[in-house]
């Protein structure tokens, strides 16, 4: 399981550093998403899969999978959520002042304005 | 959101949202306080009672939202922030290192032998802005043309 | 936190109050409430004089960062408190000087004010803490005070260069010798200069001995303006007058002499401190006076003059090593070369001090500094010029002044050089009292220049941009006290010998006096005719024979090219340093964020590889995997496909779509893993987020369907199939090498027992780990208002859409 979900995670990662190397904001955005994913998935992966019941105390269960890194993932998905919702809004407002959402077209514009 | 007046009434789209956000939102009340014992908590919470409002907000308008529901989501973040911070300050002054909770188990009316637990406050804080900034972000962006 | 912390950081505390007194009060000069600062500190000082010259030391701790081992640890023995009361006594004389020299109107004193107060909290606490990384903090502070202070006048240009000029030498040496200082800590085990001094044998047995030695003295040479470091202290000068009479001859420049002396228990018994001290020192000194002579501007004068005699007493400080070749104290002649070190060093304080003090005043009450326009004054200023003569003569080293004393003891210590018989300083060191005696006689030279100059000679009024008077009794009163402490230790010094002398000098004796035994010390005037008192009469004939001749031989000055001179080196590398940084910068800046990303992304992945590679981590050996049902393979070929696809969309609401997808899947994956609050949570957030992501891609134009170069596709393609690969390995490596077992085994234990929860992972989040989610609401809460503040605070505003911008393009036109 774990090999498996860490091919995944390759590709996920793969997948993200393509779009974010992209010249269209729209693509770099979504590129940051998928980085998001395969990063939680690595924290978990490497922690170890399936080790345990779910992390909930029941009367009775003694192996629990490790909380620990899944709290740490909780609190990356809500951040990460943050930083999205920032980085859409940033690209909204570049493309509204620029007119463009080429990255190349960019390029030194904060000396013109 | 370009086309200001909608051609289509989307009845059924309004009425069932009013059914579902109730729905939602007594859901996630539920997975916020039931958070400490199974899965929930405050992150999920908030962000089920701020899906519920995105609901009315796709089925309606941000304005009739507002009427509606006149909350300023920016004060609410503010006031989930305070909440975190006090909660977690309050142990300061019994000589606690900060952010030590406390709990005991109280004899409320109705409900019984309950645990009382100044995490859940803590939780509420977090409830409370996860809330504020979903709703911030969500607003101001359909707001902004 | 005891009294004697409080005195050492009572300048920084009263530091902020000054600008409340400057506005608040404006009839009254701010200095008159700075002066209660040293004033106070100077009566506190003086009371321990009595517990040095028992012999005894005063430590008081308190604990900073004890599990980095570093105390403030305040430390109070012979060699501290004699420049405790330096700084605070000459501190009080130059703030009472500045009153009268700072106009109240035109200055902003408040700036200046807490400047002083900072430099003079940042002085005491480098010479009165035992903890080295604390007097590191300290020593950078008194650095900074000083770039503040020489920039002052910040309008003026020559003091921005010298400004900067100051703040890059002794920075760069402070951090050399905070190099040195980690090296000794690594010998040592810690960074008390006690338990440096005690553990003196392991710190010469190290191999890094040397190295350490070098950077520290790196440290002591840049901040006593030593050669070739020198060159910042004749540009500092462009500070306001009381300042360079405080900083850049009294006190700062001193404290590398006092790391020298601070120091020496540690390095002193081998030969490389000996010589690299009394050769750099000797050379210092005979340059600084040799370049005395051609300066034009007053205070240039007194500048090199100053570098001169720094590079006396640092020599002084590097022969003393000599003393600990000899048993025993009786009879130990080589002490001379340490006590005249320390005498000189107040003596210094003293004339020196009086000598700014006194061009100030000509600068003042004049308008001019060049010597070329002055001349004639003695008739209308006869109390700055007897204190001119009394500091000069001094200077020179003539009795009746101290200087005739200190200067004495310098040349024979230098003469005593040549009857050592190890270190070869029976050979080459010969050459030691040779430089001492030429830099005597420059010495001698500009000491009567400053006074002739100015004083004697034709009147030439009309050159001068004011007429010529006396100066007001406040501004006397320093210059004089000063003045009357050169004649009184002149007459006297023994007075000096027993209370601060002495202490001092066994401060840096540690082991000679180990005993319980005393240094002796006595200074007296008349020796017999000794060998130093011949070189001093020789000082004085030749000096004079070149003071009248001094038109003949002045243009050997002229000889050496600016580009050699070692300020056009510093200019050169400066301008230098800049074009190639630019040069370099604009390589790598290119201004295209995707060059930024692979520089990123290479770079880690080179890191990881070459790492996972040197540590031969690429042995996976997986064990006790979870198993995959066979929904999961589906499920995980569901989700790639999804992430490739996404690659090739070529329109926003498929991407979206399948960023959704992505998003779901990994939603699963969490139930499978037994993670269900992740599962919820990451449902609501990817519904949300797929809704914000339609909301706004709604207003973007679609992604381009511009042909894209194959070669820029392949490019990156390379580039993220090796990201890939590596975090994959990433992954293995981290599975197979499991060496470390959780920490989680204490929530899951305790989860009932002291939270009173179930759900460990929001036991963990609120209660165990709540600092994390208090921080991680705050950024949230950040990100929201950037967002509002960005779609709702703009800097232009727009009509509507793109015909606004269609708008703006044909205005421009």
């Amino acid at each position: 399981m774990e090999v498996f979900i860490s091919i995944i995670i390759g590709v996920l990662t793969m997948c993200a550093v393509y779009l974010v190397l992209s010249r269209s904001l729209l693509r770099i955005i979504i590129g940051t998403a998928l980085f998001s994913h395969a990063a939680h998935l690595l924290v978990l992966t490497t922690a170890g899969l399936k080790t345990g019941d779910a992390p909930v105390l029941v009367h009775g269960v003694t192996d629990y999978t490790d909380p620990l890194p899944q709290a740490l993932v909780l609190t990356a998905i809500v951040i990460s959520f943050g930083v999205t919702a920032f980085f859409l809004v940033l690209a909204y407002r570049t493309y509204q002042e620029l007119n463009t959402d080429n990255m190349e077209e960019m390029k030194g514009t904060e000396t013109y304005d | 959101m370009k086309r200001k007046s909608k051609p289509v009434n989307d009845v059924i789209l309004q009425t069932a949202a009013i059914i579902i956000f109730f729905i939602i939102v007594i859901f996630s009340i539920d997975l916020f306080f039931a958070g400490h014992y199974s899965p929930g908590g405050g992150f999920i919470g908030g962000l089920m009672t701020s899906s519920a409002l995105v609901l009315l907000l796709l089925a309606f308008d941000s304005q009739t939202l507002k009427t509606v529901l006149p909350i300023d989501y920016r004060l609410m973040t503010a006031t989930g922030l305070l909440i975190a911070l006090g909660t977690s300050l309050h142990s300061i002054f019994w000589g606690r290192p900060f952010l030590t909770h406390a709990y005991d188990k109280f004899h409320l009316p109705l409900l019984g032998e309950q645990t009382l637990h100044t995490a859940i406050a803590f939780d509420l804080g977090v409830y409370l802005v996860v809330i504020g900034v979903t709703m911030t972000i969500i607003q101001t962006i359909g707001e902004s043309e | 936190m005891s009294v004697l912390h409080l005195a050492i950081l009572l300048p920084l505390l009263a530091a902020p109050f000054i600008p409340l007194f400057f506005w608040g009060l404006k009839r009254i000069h701010t200095g008159w409430f700075v002066l209660i600062v040293p004033v106070l500190l100077f009566t506190y000082f003086a009371g321990y004089m009595p517990t040095t010259s028992a012999g005894e030391v005063v430590t008081k701790t308190v604990s900073w960062m004890p599990s980095l081992g570093v105390e403030f640890t305040a430390y109070v023995d012979g060699l501290s408190l004699l420049f405790a009361l330096l700084i605070t006594g000459i501190g009080a004389l130059v703030v009472l000087y500045s009153i009268y020299y700072l106009d109240k109107d035109k200055e902003s004193l408040g700036h200046f004010y807490v400047y002083l107060l900072m430099f003079m909290g940042a002085m005491l606490g480098v010479v009165l803490s035992d903890n080295m990384i604390v007097m590191y903090m300290f020593w950078e502070l008194t650095s900074i005070s000083s770039f503040l202070l020489i920039g002052y006048w910040y309008e003026k240009e020559r003091s921005r260069y010298g400004a900067q000029k100051s703040m890059l030498l002794t920075v760069f040496g402070g951090l050399a010798m905070l190099g040195g200082i980690i090296l000794l800590e690594s010998m040592v085990g810690s960074y008390s200069i006690r338990e440096m001094v005690a553990n003196q044998a392991v710190i010469a047995e190290s191999p890094l001995f040397l190295v350490a030695m070098v950077l520290i003295l790196l440290g002591a040479f840049t901040k006593s303006a030593q050669f070739p470091f020198h060159i910042w202290l004749p540009d500092a000068m462009e500070a306001p007058t009381p300042v360079s009479a405080y900083l850049h001859s009294a006190t700062m420049v001193k404290a590398g002499l006092y790391l020298v002396a601070r120091m020496s228990p540690v390095f002193q018994e081998s030969p490389v401190w000996l010589w690299t001290i009394a050769s750099v020192g000797m050379f210092t000194m005979f340059w600084g006076s040799f370049n005395a002579v051609k300066q034009t501007d007053l205070k240039g004068i007194l500048a090199f003059s100053t570098v001169s005699q720094l590079g006396l007493i640092m020599s002084l400080l590097g022969l003393g090593a000599a003393a600990l070749h000899y048993e025993g104290l009786d009879e130990n002649i080589y002490m001379v070369a340490t006590i005249a070190a320390i005498f000189h060093l107040i003596n210094h304080a003293t004339f020196k001090g009086s000598l700014f003090m006194m061009v100030g005043i000509i600068d003042h009450e004049t308008g001019t500094r060049d010597v070329r326009k002055l001349g004639g004054l003695m008739t209308v200023m006869p109390i700055s010029f007897t204190v001119a003569v009394i500091g000069s003569l001094s200077m020179a080293g003539l009795p009746p002044f101290n200087g005739f004393l200190s200067k004495e003891m310098f040349l024979k210590a230098t003469t005593k050089v040549a009857s050592m018989d190890f270190f070869a300083l029976d050979s080459i060191g010969l050459i030691l009292p040779i430089v001492a005696f030429i830099g005597s006689v420059f010495t001698f030279i500009y000491s009567l220049l400053i006074f002739t100059r100015t004083f004697m000679g034709k009147a030439k009024f009309e050159l001068l941009p004011k007429t010529p008077h006396e100066a007001p009794v406040g501004m006397l009163i320093s210059p004089v006290i000063l003045a009357i402490l050169v004649v009184g230790f002149g007459l006297f010094p023994n007075v000096l010998s027993h209370s601060l002398i002495q202490p001092a000098v066994e401060a840096i004796y540690p082991s000679l006096v180990a005993g319980g035994e005393e240094v002796e010390v006595h200074i007296s005037f008349w020796h017999g005719l000794t060998p130093e008192l011949m070189m001093t009469i020789g000082v004085v004939l030749l000096g004079t024979l070149l003071f009248w001749q001094i038109g003949r031989w002045m243009g050997i000055y002229n000889r050496i090219p600016h580009r050699l001179t070692l300020n056009g080196m510093y200019d050169g590398s400066l301008v230098w340093s800049n074009k190639a940084a630019y040069r370099f910068k604009d390589n790598y800046m290119t201004g295209f964020i995707r060059s930024y990303l692979i520089y990123i992304f290479v770079f880690l992945s080179g890191m990881m590889l070459f790492t996972m590679a040197w540590l031969d981590l690429f042995n996976f050996s997986f064990e006790n995997l979870a198993e995959i049902a066979p929904y999961e393979y589906v499920l995980g070929a569901v989700v790639v496909l999804a992430a490739l696809a996404i690659l090739f969309m070529r329109s926003r609401l498929p991407s979206i779509i399948l960023l959704g997808v992505v998003g779901y899947g990994v939603a699963l994956f969490f139930v499978f893993f037994g993670a269900p609050d992740l599962a919820l949570t990451q449902l609501v957030i990817e519904t949300v987020s797929v809704a914000l992501f339609l909301l706004v891609f709604y207003h973007m134009p679609d992604i381009s369907k511009k042909e894209v170069r194959m070669r820029f596709k392949i490019g990156n393609a390379m580039i993220a199939i090796l990201v890939g690969a590596t975090v994959t390995m990433l992954s293995f490596m981290a599975l197979s090498n499991k060496s470390l077992t959780s920490i989680s085994e204490y929530y899951k234990e305790n989860v009932y027992e002291l939270a009173a929860g179930k759900n460990m992972v929001n036991v963990v989040l609120v209660d165990f780990r709540g600092f994390d989610t208090l921080f991680e609401i705050v950024v949230l809460s950040l990100a929201s208002l950037g967002i509002y503040t960005m779609i709702k605070f703009r800097t232009t505003r727009r009509t509507k859409g793109e015909g606004a911008h269609e708008a703006q393009k044909q205005t421009r036109q």
